[in-house]
């Protein structure tokens, strides 16, 4: 790349920002991955100097609340990760170009970057109809995917559409949505659950491909580790709530306007792998248990098929954990003990129920 | 030559075809095909839903309490509104009344959906269909400057901000790596602004792409996380508590604060960024007045954002409610969702079946059976289409009738309605713009006329988010802090049938969801949503609908290059998603396709 190509380094001092800021910045991008001190040199030497990774972004059957929760990127902000830190050559929902100008930039892509740009797909391929259920450019949508799939260096799919089929594919499944994973068999896919996903979370993702120049460490069900490795229970600053037998019993009632625990409303934070807890949502603002509503696991696979969002965790009723979160409540004090041990229970099931699950898929 | 539509197009298919697919800049999948003639006019315009989710009858037999988070993933763009919707139509099914504190809220977070909405389409999906970003370049910073405060006091304005810009933009473009600006029309004779104009609103598509993100942190205080929101049957999740125990983890004055505060920036921005740029984008564009299609003739809204909560009547509604046909606007008709006659859906022309396709079917007894069939004049194959063919069945959209008319719905439709009651909110904004740009009242039926409302009603929107902020306080001052009514929570208290509706005024238009409820079960739940309307293909007796209206007569510079298409189409901010969604009642599989 020539002299000209921007750099994010060039970019933030663009903006004013000094070189020990941009260090201090390495520093802190190191520390929220997890990663140790000698990452951030890594980080400052990456951002210094490549030129911005070619991203093609593709759309199935979705909702376009990736792409929406992707521009609420607060760090980095979505105009400078656009800008300066990848080359975001396709995207039917912001690109300038449409029709037969757009299809061309795909084989370009494809003939100028092979094997060097991401795939990044939101949504997913309908496979009823001959896969007319989702036409681009007069085709089935699932040919064009796994034509960008096979030159691509890495594919992320985006949201619980591309993960694990979402909305779409909850139970009748019309359309046959089918996640990516299931159609491109023959390359790496790091999921990127929720629906959506976090901001800071997606570009989180992206920023460390083209920063580390590898793909992030994931989970066996391909998610990355950073992000995806701990239940929404597991931080949550309700917590203690549960752990003390205080649960909300009714929509605004006294503990709900006190901010007690919503396990009784049917929150699926026990159950749910993702990091609205810790990161939250819209730089930092709030996450739903925090507004006053469970979490609905939107992250999780198949969640739209798991019971009301207003039920209580009913998997795991059979170790008793609903009726020792009542009497808690009505104990209100004294039965910490038992509701922790009760809680890891519930965790101990859930881990095994998970493997069966990643067995029955794998069979 | 040519056929003349009852509602008064003269459609002629002999010239060249262009198809544009994918139709970028909108949400989800869409396709359009047009003829032009020998001086490269529009004389044929034909537009397709090309893609199709089944999330109806996804919702058969679920909690009825649960419908609001399906639906709200019909669409992440307009997140919430469907969600919203959703809970109306189950309230009005069941007879459930909510507090008023969880009304203003729920104004609050609709409200500030519709600036977003409306922010994020003028700057992100629709500004490059009338500025030409390479053309900013060659600006001169100093004159720049100097034109943007001769339109706003907006105080990133010096010769040095836009001189930053260009400079970055400048390096942008020589990378040869141009992202989302690459194979764009630059250059082309269809862009009418000069440079300077060009590259302030570069910089202020650059500025609100930073701003957005700060407007739906409302919806994140109430409802956790945007997009997608959560919402409550009977009320609003989140519990008010200001200085009780515990009141740090509700909506507290902190969070007040926090509202108050972006509510200030969005009125500012409205009023010193969006509608300043949009006046002076339209300045220059006074003379192309085209893509008015149906918008003269036949606009309906439903109304929405209640004064008073569980009040639905046009009286307790801010924004207005009514139809308007041939063109009449001395006479605005009454809308009622429960008339079997007045909203109907065909399929003539779309790729679904009914047992009588000359007939239109009302949403309670809606039925949607898929028939992905191509016409007889069709080119290519049912996998590989080159070209569609109009005379027989082309979209996954349905063709919504109103008595039927085929109608426009959206901002502009909103306001030509609120015009025509002779309400002063929406008349004098009107015409204040329509003075200052020197152009008569008919401009106003125009793609310049649909975006500009937009611009009117998002400046309106961030007034009256101030309002309902001030109203939610003054109601917590009075003692009031209830959020939710659970009266009705428990599926043992309701009946064992029951159907009902509920609307709302999308930032794309007017939007219902009709439920039937049976045994604690949804026994059928159908949505007809604003795309559904504007994007609808021919009916039974060949009207055609907005969009394929909007095009025609248009002319285009270079046929090669479909700007103008892009223009109008964008002026409607499409969402496909949202528009074929539909499912047949019983849900059968269809055709079963191996997974490799």
């Amino acid at each position: 790349m020539g002299a000209a190509t921007e750099t994010f380094y060039s970019v933030i001092r663009w903006q004013g920002i000094t070189r020990r800021s941009f260090h201090k910045f390495c520093s802190l991008t190191a520390t929220s991955l997890g990663l140790g001190p000698l990452a951030a040199s890594r980080i400052a030497n990456a951002l210094e100097t490549k030129p911005r990774v070619p991203v093609i972004w593709m759309h199935g059957l979705e909702c376009t609340c990736c792409s929406e929760s992707f521009i609420r990127s607060a760090h980095p902000l979505v105009k400078d990760a656009v800008l300066s830190m990848i080359s975001l050559d396709y995207d039917d929902t912001i690109m300038a170009a449409a029709g037969h100008q757009a299809e061309a930039i795909l084989e370009e892509t494809r003939a100028k970057h092979k094997g060097q740009y991401i795939l990044a797909v939101e949504g997913n391929p309908p496979l009823n109809e001959g896969g007319m259920f989702c036409i681009d450019g007069g085709k089935p949508f699932v040919e064009k995917l796994k034509m960008m799939a096979e030159d691509a260096m890495a594919i992320i799919a985006w949201g619980a559409c591309a993960s694990w089929g979402c909305v779409q594919a909850a139970k009748p499944n019309p359309t046959q949505a089918t996640p990516i994973d299931k159609v491109i068999t023959n390359k790496p896919i790091i999921k990127v659950p929720g629906c959506p996903p976090i901001a800071e979370v997606m570009t989180g993702v992206v920023t460390f491909i083209t920063t580390f120049g590898k793909l992030p460490e994931l989970d066996r069900q391909g998610r990355p580790k950073m992000f995806y490795s701990q239940r929404i229970h597991d931080k949550c600053y309700r917590r203690p709530h549960f752990d003390a037998g205080q649960f909300v019993e009714e929509w605004d009632d006294e503990a709900a306007r006190k901010g007690y625990c919503l396990y009784k409303m049917g929150c699926k934070g026990p159950t749910t792998y993702n990091a609205c807890s810790t990161v939250r949502w819209n730089g930092g603002v709030s996450f739903p248990i925090q507004s006053g509503h469970g979490c609905i696991g939107c992250s999780e696979d198949g969640f739209w098929d798991k019971g009301s969002f207003y039920d209580r965790l009913t998997n795991i009723k059979q170790f008793g954990i609903e009726k020792n979160a009542d009497q808690i409540g009505m104990a209100a004090a004294g039965a910490v003990g038992a509701a922790v041990a009760a809680h890891a229970a519930v965790t101990a099931v859930k881990r095994l129920a998970s493997k069966r699950e990643d067995a029955d898929h794998n069979s | 030559m040519g056929i003349q539509t009852p509602n008064g197009f003269n459609l002629d298919n002999s010239g060249k075809r262009i198809v544009v697919d994918p139709v970028t800049r909108i949400e989800g999948h869409m396709r359009v095909e047009v003829n032009v003639d020998a001086d490269n006019v529009i004389r044929n315009a034909v537009s397709t839903g090309t893609m199709w989710r089944g999330i109806e009858v996804i919702l058969k037999n679920r909690d009825p309490r649960d419908a609001w988070a399906f639906t709200e993933r019909i669409c992440g763009v307009c997140t919430g509104t469907h969600a919203l919707t959703s809970v109306r139509a189950v309230e009005n099914a069941l007879g459930i009344t909510i507090p008023e504190n969880a009304n203003s809220i729920r104004n609050l977070m609709q409200l500030a959906l519709q600036v977003h909405d409306h922010v994020v389409h003028f700057y992100h999906l629709h500004a490059l269909d009338w500025v030409d970003v390479v053309s900013a370049l060659s600006a001169d910073p100093r004159a720049t400057s100097t034109l943007a405060q001769s339109i706003s006091s907006w105080p990133l304005s010096s010769p040095g901000y836009f001189k930053d810009l260009q400079t970055r933009l400048k390096k942008f473009v020589e990378s040869g790596q141009l992202g989302p600006f690459k194979n764009g029309y630059w250059g082309s004779k269809a862009y009418k602004l000069p440079p300077e104009a060009n590259l302030m609103a570069v910089a202020h598509y650059l500025e609100a792409l930073d701003f957005q993100k700060e407007i739906v942190k409302i919806h994140t205080i109430f409802g956790g996380k945007n997009p997608h929101p959560n919402w409550l049957v009977g009320g609003v999740p989140c519990p008010i508590n200001v200085d009780g125990t515990g009141a740090v983890g509700a909506i507290n004055m902190e969070r007040l604060n926090l509202i108050s505060s972006i509510i200030d920036r969005i009125i500012e921005f409205n009023e010193m960024v969006y509608l300043p740029d949009v006046a002076a984008i339209g300045s220059f564009y006074k003379d192309w007045l085209y893509g008015g299609g149906i918008s003269g003739q036949s606009v309906l809204a439903y109304g929405d954002v209640p004064e008073h909560a569980n009040d639905y009547s046009a009286k307790n509604l801010k924004l207005p409610r009514g139809a308007i046909i041939n063109g009449n606007l001395s006479e605005v008709l009454p809308v009622d969702h429960a008339n079997p006659d007045e909203i109907q859906e065909f399929v003539v022309h779309s790729w679904y079946k009914y047992p009588d396709e000359t007939k239109g079917l009302h949403p309670w007894d809606g039925v949607t059976e898929p028939n992905y069939v191509l016409g007889p004049n069709a080119k290519g194959t049912k996998t590989a289409i080159e070209q569609l063919d109009e005379g027989g069945k082309y979209s996954w959209i349905k063709a919504p009738r109103w008595n039927g008319h085929a109608m426009e719905v959206g901002p502009l439709a909103r306001w030509v309605v609120g015009y025509a009651q002779n309400k002063a909110e929406f008349k004098d904004p009107v015409d204040k713009f329509l003075k200052d740009l020197n152009l008569p009242m008919s401009a106003l039926f125009s793609t310049l006329g649909r975006t500009a409302a937009r611009a009117l009603e998002s400046v309106w929107a961030g007034r009256q988010m101030r309002y309902f902020q001030d109203k939610l306080i003054a109601n917590i001052k009075a003692g009031d802090s209830s959020t939710a009514n659970v009266d009705k929570w428990k599926p043992e208290s309701w009946p064992k049938e029951a159907k009902g509706f509920g609307f709302t005024e999308a930032p794309r238009g007017a939007l219902a969801h009709w439920i039937k409820i049976k045994e604690t079960k949804i026994d059928n739940y159908q949505c007809v949503v604003p795309t559904t309307w504007n994007g609808s293909p021919r009916d039974p007796k060949g009207n055609i609908g907005a969009f394929e209206a909007s095009l025609m007569n248009t002319p285009m510079v270079n046929p090669e290059q479909p700007l103008e298409i892009l223009r109008t189409i964008h002026s409607f901010d499409p969402c496909l998603a949202c528009s074929t969604h539909v499912m047949s009642p019983d849900g059968q599989e269809l055709a079963k396709v191996k997974v490799r």
